[in-house]
């Protein structure tokens, strides 16, 4: 790797832990190479997205930190259910932050039970241990009630740095409906009153735009992995997914589009990352926030390809468009409330779109098994998991169900599992 | 063509050798795992001939890279030995050192599906020999003693660890012995049998691994299964034998697996 800027005194500024952050982009940096790189043959496209992890933590924070110097703010979301438009629209950047390590676990357990997923003690830890620039740069978070876990950690986490929590509802009723219409509005004069900026029905038709584009090109790289060979990695697109929620909207958009058009001719000359004949899985539950990509690694390592995520980091984040008809900015907040309350997390009851997905992509794919993915401790998804289990058996689709951690230690069982799982479906 | 499969446990590794297609065993051994796998796996090796190995078991990423070895999963290896040992066998329990493993089978010795124990050796063999070492037995009379215990003792703790303070607990509360020892194979059992549930429990029923050679966990799952269940002369044999029918059936499909020194697990 050729020899990178000094990044030293903006994260010392920042208040960052630096020999604690020193090990942990070197430990990421040994994992990149051992995840990613490695892979033989890997579409050209991809250097751009090399490119930005390399610098995530040094040139995409100083492009936050000269936006901030423009008179633009920066917010800081953990979730789906938080409508980056909004955000946009405010002439502000919105990122989505770090859950997907073992890292600062010991802070996290001194403010959580030991007994909390994986995910709350890495965003807990990441901000306790101070090794994330994405915090220190933020001029506000942005929480949601999705889980228990969640809306509990918020209030703890709140004692650390200001977060805003939106109450996202557990069901999809009239009434329900109501209430997320109006947290949207209290998010918008949030986002106004922070950014000093006023969010207009011209501002955000074209935020509107800009995310749907960005949605778009993501769909359009789901689509082309439906080909038998898959022209991607399944790890590399779900790294795509995944710094989807760091980077520019405009940028990522114009690069995924070129990759896209790069995989389009892969796929036109049969070329692909695994034999036509290697077993395809879908990959379905908990999200894989970056750097979280231990299942996959495991899953493609032993000869598979994973070929779409139903996941937060996958469809269930980039399938559904805001209409981009409305005139006024109520009708646009109106169109943006109905979108997001689309997203079918397992904190929802009855959770039924979610079943119907699963399956839908399992034959659209044409996946020979589904991987459900859960994180130890996370109710929603390890017991709705149950469901998932008897909507695939209808249709004849074998399931492995595994629950983990960010730890290494179960490496070796879930290994077995995997190798197991891919030896029945010979 | 002569195969060996070689089984390598947390506890014990075993090797079978067979001989041709339907495949007749010409010799088998078993050494306890130590420290130094590989010199282990050697030891065993020595002496034999064959034309074929095929690795299974935890250590089987190990074998794989250091003999040049086929490797399958545990849960095929079990499903192909099952179906050798009890022909249109449908469920096979396997309880290890550190694994405990329910498989249902297609009747013809292939796996449609398996749980495995998480993480822990929770539930597996090596609760049983913790309990049995707190009480004082040895493990032939641990079985023994535990069949003549009454239910009147109940070990709620799943963890061996937290197990053996239990014991200790309920020794100096004057519990009998032998009680002592069947709630120690009752807590294996609630352990083990919503395993079976999901997998869904089917006669024939084959119980393997070391926990098989306990009279009594025999007893009290054929009891709550309602089902007789066929425990192999040698139930630690099963997963060695099944490896090595896989060899003498052919070459392991190209499965595109990266080789194992790269998967960073061992």
């Amino acid at each position: 790797m050729s020899k990178k800027k000094d990044y030293t005194a903006m994260w010392k500024d920042l208040g960052i832990d630096l020999a604690a952050h020193d090990g942990l982009l070197e430990v990421l940096s040994s994992a990149y190479g051992e995840v990613f790189l490695s892979q033989s043959d890997r579409p050209k496209g991809l250097g751009y997205f090399d490119l930005l992890v390399s610098e995530i933590h040094g040139r995409r924070i100083e492009e936050l930190l000269e936006a901030k110097k423009r008179g633009g703010k920066v917010f800081g979301v953990f979730c789906l259910y938080v409508p980056e438009e909004i955000i946009l629209a405010a002439d502000s950047v919105c990122v989505g932050l770090c859950a997907g390590a073992d890292v600062g676990t010991q802070h996290a357990e001194q403010v959580l039970p030991r007994n909390t997923c994986a995910l709350i003690k890495s965003f807990v830890g990441f901000k306790l241990a101070r090794v994330c620039p994405y915090f220190e740069t933020c001029d506000l978070l942005i929480g949601e009630t999705t889980c228990d876990g969640k809306k509990k950690a918020y209030e703890i986490f709140g004692d650390f740095q200001e977060t805003f929590v939106m109450e996202v509802p557990h069901t999809k009723s009239a009434q329900a409906q109501v209430l997320w219409r109006s947290e949207i509005q209290r998010l918008t004069n949030k986002i106004e009153e922070i950014s000093g900026k006023e969010i207009t029905a011209g501002n955000l038709s074209e935020s509107v735009k800009t995310v749907n584009a960005k949605r778009r090109a993501l769909q359009r790289l789901s689509a082309l992995r439906r080909a038998r060979p898959s022209p991607i990695s399944g790890r590399d697109a779900l790294l795509i997914n995944q710094v989807q929620f760091y980077d520019d909207p405009v940028r990522f958009t114009e690069k995924l589009n070129a990759l896209c058009a790069e995989l389009t001719e892969r796929v036109a000359e049969g070329t692909g990352v695994a034999p036509a004949a290697a077993p395809r899985i879908v990959v379905s539950g908990c999200p894989m926030a970056a750097p979280n990509w231990k299942v996959p690694f495991l899953v493609e390592k032993n000869g598979a390809t994973i070929v779409a995520e139903e996941s937060c980091v996958g469809e269930r984040g980039t399938r559904n468009l805001v209409a981009e008809d409305g005139e006024t900015r109520d009708d646009l907040l109106d169109r943006i409330a109905d979108r997001y309350l689309q997203v079918d997390c397992a904190c929802f009851t009855p959770n039924t779109e979610r079943l119907d997905h699963v399956v839908e992509m399992a034959r659209d794919y044409e996946a020979d098994g589904v991987v459900h993915y859960a994180l130890q401790f996370c109710a929603p998804y390890t017991i709705e998991a149950y469901k998932v289990q008897k909507a695939l058996e209808r249709e004849n689709v074998p399931l492995l169900k595994l629950e983990t951690d960010y730890s290494m230690e179960d490496a070796a069982q879930l290994d077995t599992r995997v190798q197991a799982f891919l030896e029945m479906l010979e | 063509m002569r195969a060996a499969g070689l089984d390598i446990g947390s506890r014990t590794i075993e090797l079978v050798v067979v001989q041709g297609v339907p495949g007749k065993v010409v010799s088998s051994a078993q050494v306890e795992t130590t420290p130094e796998v590989a010199a282990d796996c050697r030891r065993l090796l020595d002496g034999s001939s064959f034309d074929r190995l095929v690795v299974t078991g935890y250590g089987r990423a190990l074998a794989e890279v250091q003999f040049d070895a086929a490797s399958v999963t545990e849960i095929k290896a079990l499903a192909r030995g099952a179906h050798a040992l009890c022909p249109g066998c449908r469920t096979v329990l396997d309880i290890g050192g550190q694994d405990t493993k329910a498989i249902a089978l297609d009747g013809s010795g292939k796996a449609t599906r398996f749980e495995m124990n998480d993480r822990c050796a929770a539930g597996a063999g090596r609760f049983l020999e913790i309990v049995a070492k707190a009480l004082d037995y040895d493990l032939s009379a641990f079985g023994a003693a535990a069949l003549k215990g009454s239910a009147r003792v109940q070990l709620s703790s799943m963890c061996a660890v937290f197990a053996e303070s239990e014991v200790i607990g309920l020794m100096t509360r004057g519990r009998k012995r032998e009680d002592i020892a069947r709630a120690a194979h009752d807590a294996i059992l609630r352990r083990t049998l919503p395993m079976l549930d999901r997998v869904a429990v089917e006669p024939p029923i084959i119980f393997a691994g070391g926990a098989a050679r306990s009279p009594c966990l025999a007893v009290m799952l054929e009891e709550r299964l309602g089902h007789s269940v066929f425990i192999p002369e040698d139930p630690q044999m099963v997963g060695a034998l099944g490896a090595a029918l896989i060899g003498v059936e052919g070459p392991a499909r190209e499965t595109g697996r990266e080789p194992a020194e790269r998967l960073g697990l061992h």
